[in-house]
């Protein structure tokens, strides 16, 4: 469970081009489920799975998760929590070109330093679980949109995270493609991980085991409805 | 003043360890004014980052210090042929007041480097950062060591004009002289040797008992700094005797040389690690009350009281192994 | 532990195959650090082994050489010196030396041309040094003339010539006989260049030249350990005001090795991001690039010094001869001694290593702490 207790985030704090990205936020989210963030972009969604995801602290206010306080840890005990806790899926996929399909997905273990075979062997068995386990040794260049997001999603999971956060994650895929991802990301919900989705994509509203859409506008929360 | 690429090695490396040292106590210092772990701000994110440059820094001082150490008295030695009346290192130190003073500051800020990286390092462990205050002071207590070494080193190397007669080791460290120096050379071998086998033997009893209880942490920091200060003292007074084959050769230096198979470096570098560990443990064993700490310390503490009762458990068997293969008969 | 040594796996994987990745790059880096090493490397092998072959010539040198002085120049010391030289209580064998430069206007060089009194030559016969063999296109038994110093010339026949294991000394070396000395120089009769003498007890050298000084006036003795310590000291000073010259380079290289790691490319700051992003935390970055510059350095360093070595030992040191030998204008084509030395590696490393890591710090950094959130604000 995420709690947020007014929450707030300044860019560029004290110079001209300050802006407010989010304001005092309150929110909490339960755990299971796919919670869907939607509105235009600047509405501080994204700022806001930032702040969740532990990849930024907010300038004022609490986030506690499992009753942990998180927003008083320095980026190193942030990065800890967040390399056991979430997975991330980018709108641009963001892989790393030059490198293997199945070196892609391990990256994210490679500073827990596990063992070289069990790592490999957990990366092979996630890109089979996606269908894409004959593309492993496949630079990463030669993946079409919906290979490099399957690839992209296992890459998510290789740290065995029970939250993954997703940015866009259809933006750069046809319909189709997005369908498919969206499935992918509902299995996952059925596992029991927390999926959290920005998107401003109908698609994705519509989705199954969507529980919560959460609408922002200007760094508040506009709406919040359970589906 | 001689110009030789040593020399204007070591100059460089003083420099650029003072330049960082006084880099880092420069961002030290605002973290010592600004600090605020309870903050969101960018201020607060900006000196959050500084922090991983400061101890990079701290890492390379350590580093450059390890070599401009082991530097400083390779060209001290190869010096000595330009030096009448100077037969190694100890003589072309001697040349002049600050050759003896550098080597001891260069040692005073490899421990410091030593000490607050391992601090560091427990502080890392820490959620709040505990020991932000207690390790940006320390910095500031190091900065002036290392301006201090460029100062000296410079005025020492300033005063090399070859052609002064100088001391060797024979006759700086021999019986008959008054100095310091003298006086531990003029040990009697005996009660020398007791003495030495006696800090042993505390050494590794106080690092035993620590190893099951924290609270002599301090006794044996204090320890493994005695335990350094008597392991010098035993090889000027005795044991460089038994490796020279030579009852008047009590240089500490000339044990670096090939021609006594360099076994200078096996006895200094695990020394020197050793104390740098021992001291760290023993200082960083009372901060197990910190809540933060409670967790991390006790695992800290002992695998560094482990690294430091090897390493003095490794220098003191071979010393004795060298004492028993020497032909040399010191003990009637 | 186990877990240490395998993150430290990971890094340098990744390392690898990012420096793979940016090949062009990475390479041109690596051409001019290696070149850097290689260039500091050669002036200390080539000056360390020029110094140890001085002092194994000196060796054989005499314990204590006498000259005279008048008006503070070198002057020819008269045959009478040598007796009460002898009666100096601690001195062993005296013997006065005919020695001289010869300025041959043909190679247009100077010959040490040298009495040898051991070689039992006859008034014609010379011994002479391989390299002024090579130059004047001599071999055993050809004769040859040089003008003496009365005008006529003198016919010399080569009966030998000299080993060259030693050759930077002997390289411009003529050995002969008195005879043949005294009518190509005609020094004026009973005067010698200068005397040479042992001591019985080589400590007592120092009182033995105190002891001269006094007892001849005008006379000025010199020490073999002098001589080391003046070759010495050239040496040093050479190599130092070398390596200060070359300061300009290293200037450059850190220029160089600053702006790369300060300016990186978008795609590199982009996978930082990324790494960033998915869990790698700072000081992984800071490490994994840490890697990055030691894995650089080391195969620089071992690269430069190893064609530095070569370079000095056998391939003639071409690059550094002219401002480390010096004077002479035949070289003598020699090998040196090979030898590696702990003092010398760690001054290399502090002058090319060093400045790398200074340069390269905080740019490193910087890199490092790229925001986690920087990839999803993109």
């Amino acid at each position: 469970m995420i709690e947020l207790t007014e929450v707030s985030k300044v860019f560029h704090e004290g110079r001209p081009n300050q802006c407010q990205a989010l304001r005092e936020v309150s929110l909490t989210l339960e755990r299971g489920g796919i919670t869907v963030f939607r509105g235009p972009s600047g509405s501080g969604k994204t700022t806001l799975l930032t702040l969740v995801g532990c990849l930024a602290r907010p300038t004022a206010g609490r986030i506690r998760l499992d009753g942990q306080l998180l927003s008083n840890l320095p980026e190193r005990f942030l990065t800890e929590v967040r390399r056991h806790t979430f997975g991330f899926v980018f709108q641009q996929f963001n892989l790393i070109r030059g490198l293997t399909v199945l070196e892609n997905v391990m990256l994210p273990a490679y500073p827990l330093g596990r063992p070289y075979r069990e790592l490999r062997a957990a990366a092979q068995i996630l890109l089979e679980q996606f269908g894409i386990g004959e593309k492993a040794d496949n630079r990463i260049e030669w993946l079409s949109g919906g290979e490099a997001q399957r690839t992209a999603l296992a890459r998510a999971l290789i740290n065995d995270p029970v939250m993954v956060i997703a940015d866009e994650p259809t933006a750069n895929l046809d319909s189709a493609r997005s369908r498919e991802v969206l499935t992918l990301l509902g299995e996952l919900a059925l596992q029991g991980r927390t999926i959290l989705i920005s998107s401003h994509d109908p698609l994705v509203f519509a989705a199954n085991h969507v529980k919560r859409l959460i609408e922002l506008r200007d760094g508040c929360i506009a709406g919040d409805c359970p589906c | 003043m001689l110009i030789t690429p040593a020399i204007v090695a070591l100059h460089g490396i003083a420099l650029s360890v003072a330049g960082t040292v006084l880099l880092a106590s420069g961002f030290a210092g605002r973290i010592l004014r600004r600090w605020d772990i309870n903050s969101g701000s960018e201020l607060q994110l900006r000196l959050e980052r500084r922090t991983y440059l400061i101890s990079t820094l701290l890492g390379f001082s350590l580093g450059a210090e390890l070599l401009s150490l082991l530097l400083f008295v390779q060209t001290a030695e190869s010096l000595s042929s330009q030096f009448i009346g100077a037969m190694c290192a100890t003589g072309v130190l001697n040349i002049n007041h600050f050759g003896f003073p550098t080597l001891l500051l260069k040692i005073a800020v490899f421990f410091l480097a030593a000490v607050w990286l391992l601090l560091n390092w427990v502080d890392n462990q820490g959620r709040d950062y505990p020991l932000v205050r207690l390790k940006y002071g320390l910095l500031l207590l190091i900065a002036p060591l290392t301006v201090m070494e460029l100062a000296m080193q410079t005025a020492y190397f300033l005063g090399l004009t070859p052609e002064v007669i100088t001391s060797c080791c024979g006759s700086l460290f021999s019986a008959e002289n008054q100095s310091v120096a003298a006086e531990l050379a003029g040990l009697p071998p005996k009660p020398a040797m007791l003495g030495f086998y006696i800090m042993a033997g505390l050494i590794i009893a106080v690092g035993l008992a620590f190893l099951r209880r924290l609270w002599w942490g301090p006794l044996f920091a204090i320890g493994c700094l005695l335990g350094f200060g008597v392991a010098i003292v035993a090889i000027i007074g005795f044991l460089s005797l038994y490796v020279y084959e030579n009852p008047h050769h009590h240089c500490p230096f000339c044990l670096l040389k090939a021609g006594y198979d360099s076994v200078g470096y096996a006895l200094y570098l695990p020394l020197f690690a050793a104390t740098a560990f021992g001291l760290s443990a023993g200082i960083i064993a009372p901060f197990h009350r910190i809540a933060s700490l409670h967790k991390v310390v006790p695992g800290a503490v002992r695998r560094l009281s482990w690294l430091a009762l090897l390493g003095f458990g490794w220098f003191y068997a071979l010393s004795t192994w060298l004492i028993l293969r020497s032909h040399l008969v010191l003990l009637g | 532990m186990s877990t240490f040594l395998e993150r430290q796996k990971y890094l340098i994987d990744y390392t690898l195959s990012a420096l793979r990745r940016r090949k062009a790059r990475n390479l041109g880096l690596l051409l001019v650090y290696t070149l850097l090493v290689f260039l500091f490397s050669s002036v200390l092998l080539l000056s360390q082994g020029l110094r140890r072959e001085a002092a194994a010539l000196l060796q054989d040198a005499p314990d204590v050489i006498v000259q005279r002085l008048i008006a503070g120049r070198h002057d020819l010391l008269p045959a009478a010196w040598l007796e009460p030289l002898r009666r100096i209580r601690g001195v062993g064998a005296v013997h006065g030396r005919l020695w001289g430069y010869y300025y041959d206007p043909v190679v247009k060089a100077n010959y040490t041309v040298m009495v040898a009194p051991e070689r039992g030559l006859a008034t014609h016969d010379i011994l002479i040094g391989a390299t002024l063999a090579r130059i004047r296109q001599l071999g055993i038994g050809d004769y040859f003339s040089l003008p003496a110093a009365t005008g006529q010339a003198l016919p010399l026949k080569v009966v030998g010539i000299l080993d060259s294991a030693s050759e930077l000394l002997s390289a411009d070396l003529l050995l002969l006989s008195e005879a043949g000395y005294r009518s190509l120089f005609n020094p004026p009769p009973n005067t010698f260049t200068d005397a040479v003498l042992t001591v019985r007890n080589p400590r007592e050298a120092r009182t033995v030249a105190e002891k001269i000084a006094l007892a001849l006036p005008g006379s000025r003795p010199i020490l073999r350990a002098e001589m080391l310590r003046t070759y010495d000291a050239v040496f040093n000073w050479r190599e130092g005001m070398v390596f200060v010259t070359l300061s300009a380079v290293l200037l450059a290289f850190v220029i160089l090795a600053w702006d790369q790691a300060a300016g990186l490319s978008a795609e590199e700051q982009r996978e930082i991001g990324i790494l960033k992003a998915i869990g790698w935390e700072t000081g992984d970055i800071l490490r994994m690039k840490l890697w990055e510059g030691a894995l650089l350095s080391l195969t620089a360093f071992l690269t430069g010094y190893v064609l530095a070595y070569w370079q000095v030992f056998y391939g003639g040191a071409r690059l550094f001869a002219p401002v480390l030998k010096g004077w002479a204008v035949l070289y003598p084509d020699f090998r040196l001694t090979p030898a590696v030395d702990v003092q010398q590696v760690l001054a290399l490393l502090a002058v090319t290593v060093l400045p790398y890591i200074v340069a390269t710090l905080i740019p490193i950094w910087r890199a490092a702490t790229t925001d986690p959130d920087a990839v999803m604000r993109g």
